[in-house]
């Protein structure tokens, strides 16, 4: 199975009642990305989710029971870690991000000597907004990350992500499954590891399906849920990346 | 009188069904531990009901059952919050062991698509 020429890239897309929108998803992926490995980690779906994934010629992961998307991404980066791929990638199944972005990713990744890439919406390309007190809470978590990392991030709660080898091997064991733990707390993890943390500017597509969750509510409940993690997770003893092998 | 008896009573019960839990083994000794100290200082405080008058005097409470009162809630706080923090630890556990499985069912199914493939194909 492995193929050591050319460095290998897993696509990791979790998935959970995805039905609908994952197999163009795959699709699109397999035609902008030949080369690429393409894995679903099904998070405990009860639609047709894993099926669709098999017949549009991805591997699937299939969690017995929904993990949220911090677990089926950790389990996805240990597959990656067994497996031995160089870098991987993580999209959404709702068709958000653009496959062909995937290309941009990594090369950022090799001209800036990244560990982690991401696909960033505000960044100057791309037309997403947001508005009222959804973009202050990002916007203050934009500022309280791109201080840690180290680095200008303007878009902390992006899905779209790159990883080398050695992030995967950090995210292999450490990926947090707490709320918002995939974007937020997994940053802050890397950037705590010693990983360099870039981004780039992708044009972001209106979902295919799926629902975006607004409402000046929920936007508050995000905002207080996102600091009180942001506030965990800062306060957290770092760890050290495992050593490769162990 | 009878309702130290009575307290004392209800703390014997509550020993016996502990002891019988841990014995069956329904319970690990870990949870039961703090219910069997909590038993005992209740039936001592049955026994001496002076102590509890004495300790209220000591940390300056002027009724000596609020005190009796708010030491139970704080037991019980202590009780819930080792609860949750097996609760976490449960899921954690849980979730390494549903990641484990789903790649060992990948695993499964792949050995299982190329014994298939050898089948068709004649060993070289």
């Amino acid at each position: 199975m492995p193929e050591p020429a050319q460095s290998r890239l897993l696509v990791i897309i979790p998935a959970w009642n995805e039905q609908e929108t994952l197999g163009a998803v795959i699709g699109e992926l397999r035609s902008a990305l030949p080369d690429a490995h393409v894995l679903v980690v099904n998070d405990g779906s009860t639609d047709r989710t894993s099926e669709v994934a098999n017949k549009a010629g991805s591997r699937v992961l299939d969690l017995p029971i929904n993990l949220g998307v911090g677990g089926a991404m950790r389990a996805g980066y240990t597959y990656a870690f067994r497996q031995g791929f160089d870098r991987t990638v993580q999209l959404d199944a709702d068709g958000q991000h653009d496959p062909a972005a995937v290309g941009d990713l990594l090369r950022a990744m090799d001209t800036e000597h990244a560990d982690i890439v991401i696909g960033a919406r505000f960044a100057g390309v791309g037309d997403y907004t947001v508005r009222g007190p959804r973009k202050w809470s990002m916007k203050l978590l934009s500022s309280v990350l791109s201080r840690v990392a180290g680095t200008r991030l303007t878009d902390t709660t992006s899905g779209f992500k790159a990883c080398n080898r050695a992030a995967i091997r950090l995210f292999a064991a450490n990926y947090p499954a707490e709320y918002l733990g995939d974007t937020i707390e997994s940053l802050v993890i890397a950037a705590r590891a010693g990983l360099r943390v870039r981004q780039v500017g992708v044009k972001m597509r209106p979902r295919a399906g799926g629902r975006p969750s607004h409402g000046p509510m929920k936007a508050a409940v995000f905002l207080v849920r996102a600091l009180l993690a942001l506030a965990i997770a800062l306060s957290r003893p770092s760890e050290p990346i495992a050593i490769e092998g162990a | 009188m009878s309702a130290y008896t009575f307290a004392i009573a209800l703390c014997v019960i509550v020993v016996g069904l502990l002891f019988h839990l841990l014995r069956t083994r329904r319970i690990r000794e870990k949870y039961a531990g703090i219910w069997i100290a909590l038993a005992a200082v209740v039936v001592i405080a049955g026994i001496f009901p002076e102590l509890a008058v004495w300790l209220s005097g000591v940390v300056g409470v002027q009724t000596p059952v609020n005190l009796v009162f708010a030491m139970a809630f704080v037991v019980l706080l202590a009780v819930c919050i080792q609860l949750s923090a097996e609760v976490s630890n449960l899921e954690e556990e849980t979730r390494t062991l549903a990641e484990e499985i789903a790649l060992l069912r990948l695993e499964v199914r792949d050995l299982d698509d190329r014994q298939r493939g050898s089948e068709g194909t004649p060993p070289a």
